[in-house]
């Protein structure tokens, strides 16, 4: 099933969906073996004439242990998840590594305006370059997303990037990807923004160094 | 009262067709009342999600039959600014109207359907018939609560007539969206949206109140905590948990009022306001919520299986507590729906946590559901066939919520078609299927006769499988990074391969609906057919079967009924019968036994 996820180009996108191939396993084997009990009771267990049902209420301690013990297994894989699950939600969202690429993209009903600060680094400079829904970055760079809303809120969702994000008005959130990858690849947005929400869509192209230097040179051809 | 005194009581007063049938006081009949207006309004739900699905699967196509509308027709209709024409221009979905179907098929489902019924109905006819009370506690605030509902429910419905349309915003209303109507161009429907949703609550809370103080006050004599059937417990702790977090909602609904009409800023930043405010209160209100949508079901489910497996239900005490603990962590665990909503990252790792705890309690009613089949005497009549249908879709529904409750995977699946098959499965396979069932169970006490069983286990195997087939492939989808509240997949050239599978679920969820045809000839058949008004026909313990066969003068009982037992003595070795009504005193050997 998860052979639908599409294709990772994100630096910590392996450690996602690796626990995503892990809950994948652990809740598929429980599906398996509560459905097949389920459906072995009802088979071996139907009406019979003459067979009555036992009378279990399942108070005793003894008869209680055939709940307890699988909770305490379940409660063990609940706490190794989120033992598992953190360090990749700290990496992937809590701390961005240091970053020599930075965009701004600010959203607005029903685009992507992408600012990007120039030679001199800096945003909100007269050396900025605005480009409606296409991001272009580096391969192999961290890149880091600082995200603005002019009205609602948006979400930036990079499928092949495991990256989605959801950008407030009012506020700056930043982010950070690595993409492994050279391509394009879509830039939709997930949250819900108003009626042009469907089809508010971009797209991120990947460059290698080359073409990256290429793209800059030819977009700030004075420096 | 002696013999002579009680028929003159029984024929002193006819109350006339006003107070019988609309504003009666009488807890069975407000039930009825709460299922009329769940079961129309299932209808309404259901066709906004077929006009949903058809716009997923054929984008931008005319809707079926609005061929058959001349062109003429549409032009006078679009000139006359008719309502009609705003939400199906021309016979076809605009996106304006797109985002105003999904909102109020939701909003429709969750508070004017489920909630009535599962609250509504069987709150108010089970709450007394099953702890032997003549009535609730305060039938008049009871009445009152079904009006109000009633009321909530029109205005609700005024918003498709309103100029605008109606909300587009989703049914969790996200502001700033919500919040201006230039960001979505609605204006009086969002108004209405919400204050339907503050009526509806107080409606609600009527209804908690009275459950709360029914439950605590009016059992019978011997119905201890402990031998409550497990459908009054699940009521109980639901009422608790809507006196809890609707007036939350409450509050939120009427800022944002505010914010939309007065020009405050609550929830807008230009003026200083803070939009996650109105995430955090309505997440806090939503979770909770979530379980109230379940909770009754839970409960039935719970009553029905014993019945038909002819077994005590396993681990009583255990799954009352484990109900309680569940409704606990509902409060604790709102942040999940708001992982990538921008709040401080590392509050995700907290509620990540509770979330994932809550697979404990969730897994020990599951268990001991199966375990109660253990050894049965399994009888598989519809009712039971609609609550093996929940056991086994909560079992789906509950594993695909680990991926989303674990904060690093719902990055990717956040927003999604992933979250609409979860959830799916949870309001469809747990909350409709709990409906379907009970409403099969308890059809003869409310209306005296049994609905057909041939017709019903048909209806149940179709509802069944094309439930799966539609919702199922809904986790596909969103894996392939389907996103949801879109209105035309194919603006997305990505999402292009997956379109085959936006036609197939379309298709099965048509099926879906027309399975639903076999209930409605089944229920008004056994509304029009000669009522026996058997009083026991499943062979069941608890005080409902035992109340007065038709219509008692009032109240439920002929005498108050005293309770010697538990709800759930089945098959109790040594007994002639393999029942043990609840007001029948046992034998003192099998009486311990039964105690013990
Ligand atoms: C006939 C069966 C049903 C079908 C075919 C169906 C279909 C759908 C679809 C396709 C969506 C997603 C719309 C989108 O994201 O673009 C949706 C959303 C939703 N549905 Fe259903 N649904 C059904 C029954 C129910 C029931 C019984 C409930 C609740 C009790 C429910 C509650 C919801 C909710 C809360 C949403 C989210 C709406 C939003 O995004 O704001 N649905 N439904
Ligand atoms: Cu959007
Ligand atoms: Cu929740």
């Amino acid at each position: 099933m998860l052979s639908w996820l599409p294709e990772n180009i994100a630096s910590y996108g392996d450690k996602i969906d690796s626990l995503m191939y892990l809950v994948y396993y652990i809740t598929g084997t429980a599906f398996v073996v509560t459905e097949l009990a389920l459906i072995i009771f009802l088979i071996l267990y139907r009406r019979k004439p003459g067979r009555p049902a036992a009378y279990i209420t399942g108070n005793r301690a003894r008869q209680a242990l055939w709940t307890l013990v699988p909770l305490a297994v379940i409660l063990a894989i609940d706490l190794s998840l989120d033992f598992k699950g953190t360090p990749v939600w700290n990496e992937v969202k809590a701390a961005i590594p240091p970053s020599n690429v930075l965009v701004q993209v600010q959203a607005k009903q029903f685009n992507w305006e992408v600012h990007y600060p120039g030679p001199d680094g800096k945003l909100g400079t007269a050396d900025d370059l605005v480009m409606d829904n296409q991001l272009h970055v580096p391969v192999n760079q961290v890149v880091k997303v600082r995200l603005k809303s002019q009205d609602v809120i948006h979400s930036l969702f990079l499928p092949n990037l495991r990256f989605k994000q959801d950008v407030l008005p009012g506020r700056e959130i930043d982010g950070w990807f690595k993409a492994t990858k050279t391509g394009t690849y879509p830039m939709p947005c997930a949250e819900l923004c108003g009626f042009g929400h469907s089809g508010m869509y971009g797209q991120i192209t990947v460059h290698s160094a080359e073409d990256y230097q290429a793209w800059v040179r030819q977009q700030w051809p004075s420096s | 009262m002696n013999e002579t005194a009680a028929v003159a009581h029984a024929t002193h007063e006819s109350p006339g067709f006003v107070r019988t049938y609309l504003f009666s006081t009488d807890h069975k009949m407000i039930a009825k009342q709460f299922l009329w207006l769940g079961l129309i309004m299932m209808l309404l739900g259901g066709l906004l999600a077929l006009m949903v699905r058809w716009e997923l699967a054929w984008p931008e196509t005319q809707l079926p039959l609005m061929n058959l509308i001349s062109e003429k027709t549409w032009e006078a209709l679009n000139e006359s600014g008719s309502w009609i024409a705003r939400m199906i221009p021309n016979g076809f979905i605009s996106p304006e109207s797109y985002n105003s179907l999904f909102t109020m098929h939701a909003t429709i489902m969750v508070f004017l359907v489920v909630m009535p019924i599962l609250v509504g109905t069987f709150g108010n006819f089970l709450i007394p018939l099953q702890i032997g009370a003549p009535d609730m506690a305060f039938p008049v605030l009871n009445m009152l609560s079904f009006w109000t509902t009633a009321l909530g429910g029109l205005v609700m419905l005024a918003g498709f007539f309103v100029p605008g349309g109606h909300a587009a915003g989703g049914w969790t209303a996200y502001a700033p969206l919500s919040a201006q109507a230039i960001y979505t161009g609605v204006n009086w429907g969002q108004h209405l949206w919400l204050i339907s949703l503050f009526i509806l609550g107080v409606g609600s809370l009527m209804g908690s109140i009275n459950y709360i103080t029914t439950v605590i006050n009016m059992r019978a004599r011997g119905m201890t905590w402990f031998r409550m059937p497990l459908t009054i417990w699940s009521l109980f702790i639901t009422a608790v948990l809507l006196l809890f977090a609707l007036p939350v909602l409450q509050a939120a609904a009427v800022l944002l009022l505010f914010d939309r009409t007065l020009g405050t800023s609550f929830y807008l930043p230009a003026g200083g306001g803070e939009p996650l405010l109105w995430q955090h209160l309505f997440w806090f209100f939503g979770h909770p919520e979530v379980y109230v949508l379940i909770l009754p079901a839970m409960g039935i489910v719970c009553d029905i299986l014993p019945v038909f497996s002819r077994k005590p239900i396993f681990g009583y005490k255990a799954m009352a507590v484990a109900m309680i603990s569940i409704a606990f962590l509902g409060f604790i665990v709102w942040g999940h729906h708001m992982f990538i909503s921008g709040m401080n990252p590392s509050l995700a790792v907290g509620f990540s946590i509770t979330t994932i705890l809550i697979s404990v309690p969730a897994a020990l009613i599951t268990m001991n559901w199966i375990a109660t089949l253990f050894r049965a005497s399994i009888r598989f009549t519809t009712p039971m066939l609609f609550a093996l249908g929940v056991v086994s879709m909560f079992i789906i529904g509950g594993l695909s919520g680990i991926f989303l409750g674990l904060a690093p995977t719902d990055i990717f699946l956040h927003d999604t078609y992933f979250v609409v098959a979860h959830f799916h499965y949870i309001v469809f396979g747990f909350s409709i299927l709990g409906i379907f069932a009970g409403i099969y169970f308890w059809f003869p006490k409310m209306f005296g006769r049994k609905l057909n069983e041939t017709l019903g286990k048909i209806h149940f195997l179709a509802t069944f499988i094309t439930f799966n087939l539609v919702f199922f492939p809904m986790h596909m989808l969103g894996i392939g990074g389907h996103m949801r509240r879109i209105y035309n997949p194919l603006q997305y050239p990505f999402l292009e391969p997956l379109q085959p599978m936006n036609v197939f679920i379309t298709v099965s969820a048509f099926l879906l609906g027309a399975s639903q045809i076999l209930f409605m000839i089944n229920f008004f058949w056994g509304l029009a057919g000669k009522k026996t008004w058997e009083q026991n026909p499943w062979e069941a313990n608890t005080l409902e079967w035992t109340a007065a066969p038709p219509r008692p003068p009032h109240g439920n009982f002929l005498t108050p009924p005293i309770v010697h037992h538990g709800p759930y003595v089945y098959s109790l070795p040594g007994s002639t019968q393999d029942w043990a009504p609840q007001n029948e005193e046992l034998p003192g050997k099998l009486a311990r036994a039964a105690a013990g």
